[in-house]
């Protein structure tokens, strides 16, 4: 049976992450406008009272044009955009059985109120390891205009199937 | 400053999860229905994994005294953070130190974070500027 045509073969027990998903980028996704509001929201949710959160004025003095959030906030505008990733049939992800392995986040400079942010997501890493896959997203995220300002990496666990 | 920080203690809630569902955009139903948790083989519900990290980030820019000083954070979620229906919720333990200094005066602090005496963060380390 020809390797290339897996949908005529039976479902393996332990299905595949397309590994030809390497190194694929996907355009950019639509424009992420920051809301003063809903980084108030997010630093209340995770107990985040410094002023630098909540009050523009505290914001200016430190040099901002408003409230400056959190640093685990860009997950609010990578999680969104890696539905792109995610969510494509031809991946082979089955996202019932993803857990989230590693985070990181790299600054460019923080994310303020008023950005208008735009994603660019691309699978760095395809590992199967164990029985269970290991995929790598690596989202820039840049303003409208193209200035960088935070990059995510997410590394997510597929479990494989209980034995 | 001092190569050690002192230990922050965190207190997590179901309350605190649906906030967090809401503020984070995350519903996934494992972090709000322990029905649904124990049917995928978890214990009952449990915190986001980036909610523990949010809590990290928290501890990490109180140590560094300001809340704009991250340049760099990364975790690894080496196991759930279950949090029980009552009032008392979990309770996390983060503890910190100095692992380097460059010479542009940037610190990188190595985190641990602990509930119920069990690492829930592994590699937890940020790089914060220095004021």
């Amino acid at each position: 049976m020809p390797l290339d045509q897996p949908s005529a073969a039976p479902p393996p027990p332990n299905k595949r992450i397309n590994t030809s998903f390497i190194g694929r980028s996907w355009p950019p996704t639509d424009v992420y406008l920051v809301g003063r509001e809903k980084i108030r929201e997010f630093a209340t949710a995770i107990g985040a009272t410094d002023a630098l959160h909540h009050d523009p004025e505290a914001a200016r003095t430190a040099g901002y044009a408003d409230v400056v959030a959190p640093p685990t906030f860009p997950t609010v505008v990578t999680m969104k955009a890696s539905r792109q990733i995610i969510d494509d049939p031809d991946l082979g992800l089955d996202y019932s059985r993803v857990v989230h392995g590693d985070q990181r986040f790299a600054f460019a400079r923080p994310i303020v109120a008023g950005d208008t942010l735009v994603c660019v997501n691309t699978v760095e890493e395809i590992l199967e390891r164990g029985g269970h896959h290991f995929i790598t997203t690596r989202t820039d995220v840049t303003t409208e205009a193209g200035e960088p300002v935070v990059t995510g990496w997410s590394k997510l666990v597929q479990r494989g199937a209980e034995q | 400053m001092s190569d050690q920080f002192p230990p922050q203690t965190f207190r997590i809630t179901r309350a605190d999860l649906v906030r967090y569902c809401g503020a984070s955009g995350d519903f996934n139903v494992i972090h709000w229905s322990d029905r649904l948790a124990r049917h995928v083989g978890l214990p009952g519900v449990i915190a986001h994994g980036m909610f523990t990290m949010a809590l990290a980030g928290r501890a990490v820019t109180a140590w560094a005294g300001a809340a704009d000083a991250v340049e760099d954070f990364s975790v690894r979620f080496s196991r759930p953070v279950p949090v029980p229906d009552d009032d008392e919720g979990a309770e996390v333990v983060f503890t910190g130190r100095v692992k380097s200094t460059d010479d542009e005066g940037r610190t990188t602090i190595a985190v641990t974070a602990t509930c119920n005496g069990e690492t829930v963060l592994k590699l937890a380390q940020a790089t914060i500027r220095k004021k």
